[in-house]
């Protein structure tokens, strides 16, 4: 027992103790609730696959591709960043859902970490959205989109995915302690996500986008890792002008998701301690 | 619930908490300088109405809320200083059952102790006490949505008791349980007390504080208007009293008259129940004579008793209102008794 005035804004080293296996117990009981919920997971990877299937049927054949080359194979990196941008609006749904009980209350009243609450929130959405991702390959190389750069490379991109999914949690940690309800937190997160995901290079070539829109759509994130994901994987990348972030996606993909995790994870921590004093 | 030796400084103690919610509709003062003291190995109820600043006290004491002003230390821990120390010596057990619907009982239990820091053999080892003690070892295994609301507090209790506190908060213990379910609940707060357990417990109903508490404070508009046993407040109130309910709201006044002339003492009346209370120092002699005196006046009685006081009574007298009128001051008085329409 250390004897020195502990502020209790600032950890202890006590907290420090704890904050792993706290980070752990809690990823855990997010994690279990995945089985006692099936259908919460049987949709997420109904609707993963419906996209596959609209996209590569639907559009496949009205989209041309600069430079030609596979549109489905162009598609899937677009698949999974849209996917896993939505892990904000997962994260965001979990956290009111639990902000609204009781049950909040109790953790609070621990003396755990106090954000191994909202870590352990993230680290189970990454384990969550890993399972999507590779429902989500499977399903991409069923309709045909394949990876031609080698192991090192695929894993490359597997991890650089998941860092993005993990970025998008912090915001979606951020958001969820925002909104006063899971409905609103739902239209909330589609409504910032879905033109994020839209006004990007997911679904169609860049060039094909109005002037004025090209800029907003290279520097959007969501472009930034389906590029970095082409580039790495060796599926078609058609970009119209040269910018930084067309030249150095996986770069540019790093420094969005070291920006999100810096901004909304401090946020996200300290909204969390602030409610209710 | 083994309490260290018992030294002079009090469990709890609070001097002049403030806390004020801010709302679009303005703001709301739920503390205005709330002092408490409580003994080690004590149970005190904090007694008062909805939004009397019971539930606020609690919070903050148990370091979900900082206070505005004021100051308050729980076994000897600032709760706002020494917050996560004091985290690891308290329980809480709130008004909703906060325990994880996902989660079985003993998922749940494992869990709150692992995260009191409580190894995991030994979480494991406490989880199975507490379930077999709390009747709850059937339902061990089965996820919580499947538990009745009775069998959602006792998890919530057995979750506050999982790190073995030194003392513990019961907010609301038994609101919104049916009548069978609050008798089990209070059994299993009655062998807490007589474990040892230091308790503070809140509670609207007066009969629970009686009940369940050695002393009581009595809480109003944010602040502590009373505190001793059950018996020193409703000793504050006086002895016996005769109660008459009068059959005919035209003669109410009348019938005030007779009774206060009878018991020597100012009757109260309450219109909406056309019932009438005064002092009865005689007993039941007394009875005998106001019984008399309506009776030769001729007015019909419904009902007429000679009561012990009760803690409504401590209530109405420190107050000036009833404990469960004092929420609902904007609702219309619904009491209106059968056959009194004009």
């Amino acid at each position: 027992m250390s004897s020195a005035v502990s502020s209790a804004d600032r950890p202890t080293r006590e907290e420090h103790g704890s904050a792993l296996s706290d980070t752990l117990v809690v990823t855990w009981r997010n994690l279990k609730r995945i089985p006692r919920i099936p259908e919460l997971a049987i949709f997420a990877i109904l609707q993963s696959i419906m996209f596959v299937l609209l996209f590569a049927f639907v559009f496949g054949g009205a989209i041309p591709l600069p430079g030609g080359g596979s549109y489905r194979e162009f598609l899937m990196p677009g698949i999974f960043a849209q996917t896993l941008a939505f892990a904000a609006a997962t994260t965001a749904i979990g956290m009111v859902d639990d902000m609204q009980k009781g049950l909040i209350d109790r953790f609070r009243s621990l003396p755990m970490s106090r954000s191994a609450f909202i870590t352990g929130r993230t680290v189970s959405d990454v384990i969550y959205n890993l399972g999507i991702l590779i429902v989500l390959m499977l399903s991409g190389l069923a309709v045909g989109w394949r990876v031609h750069e080698g192991v090192t490379r695929f894993l490359a991109g597997v991890a650089l995915t998941l860092l993005f999914a993990y970025a998008m949690s912090w915001v979606g940690v951020w958001l969820g302690m925002l909104v006063p309800t899971v409905e609103v937190g739902q239209q909330v997160a589609f409504t910032a996500i879905f033109p994020l995901t839209f006004l990007s290079n997911a679904f169609v070539p860049l060039p094909t986008l109005p002037g004025w829109l090209q800029p907003v759509a290279d520097w959007n994130p969501v472009s930034a890792i389906t590029a970095a994901l082409r580039e790495l994987w060796g599926n078609p990348n058609p970009y119209g002008t040269s910018s930084f972030p067309s030249e150095h996606p996986v770069l540019m993909t790093l420094i969005w998701t070291a920006v999100f995790i810096a901004v909304f994870a401090p946020l996200g921590v300290r909204r969390y301690r602030a409610t209710s004093k | 619930m083994g309490s260290p030796v018992g030294g002079p400084a009090p469990a709890i103690t609070a001097e002049g908490l403030t806390k004020i919610y801010r709302t679009r509709a303005g703001e709301v003062r739920a503390l205005d300088g709330l002092d408490l003291q409580v003994p080690e190995g004590s149970v005190l109820a904090l007694l008062g109405p909805n939004g009397a600043g019971k539930t606020t006290t609690v919070r903050i004491l148990a370091t979900l809320l900082r206070p505005d002003s004021g100051y308050a230390s729980v076994l000897g821990y600032d709760v706002v200083r020494d917050a996560q120390k004091l985290r690891r010596v308290i329980g809480l057990s709130g008004q909703y059952a906060a325990v994880d619907e996902n989660l079985t009982g003993r998922e749940n239990l494992w869990m709150f102790g692992r995260l009191y820091q409580v190894s995991s053999p030994t979480a494991k080892e406490r989880a199975g006490e507490l379930l077999d003690q709390f009747d709850l070892s059937g339902a061990a295994d089965r996820p919580v949505k499947t538990y009745s609301g009775g069998m959602r507090r006792r998890l919530d209790l057995a979750a506050a008791l999982i790190g073995r506190p030194r003392l513990l908060f019961l907010d609301e213990p038994t609101t919104g349980l049916d009548p069978r379910s609050r008798i089990g609940m209070w059994d299993v707060i009655r062998r807490l007390v007589r474990e040892g357990a230091t308790l503070l417990l809140t509670t609207q109903y007066l009969e629970e504080a009686d009940a369940l508490a050695n002393s009581i404070a009595v809480v109003d508009s944010g602040k502590i208007i009373a505190t001793g046993t059950a018996d020193e407040l409703k000793s504050q109130v006086g002895g016996e009293r005769v109660e008459v309910i009068v059959h005919d709201p035209n003669r109410l006044d009348e019938a005030l008259r007779k009774v206060s002339d009878c018991c020597l003492a100012e009757a109260t009346v309450d219109r909406h129940t056309r019932k009438l209370t005064a002092p009865a120092s005689g007993g039941a002699r007394q009875l005998v004579t106001v019984i008399r005196a309506l009776d030769d006046a001729g007015i019909a009685i419904d009902d007429i008793g000679l009561r012990r006081p009760t803690l409504d009574d401590v209530f109405l007298s420190l107050t000036g209102h009833a404990a469960e009128l004092a929420e609902s001051e904007s609702e219309p008085a619904t009491a209106v008794p059968a056959g009194s329409t004009a």
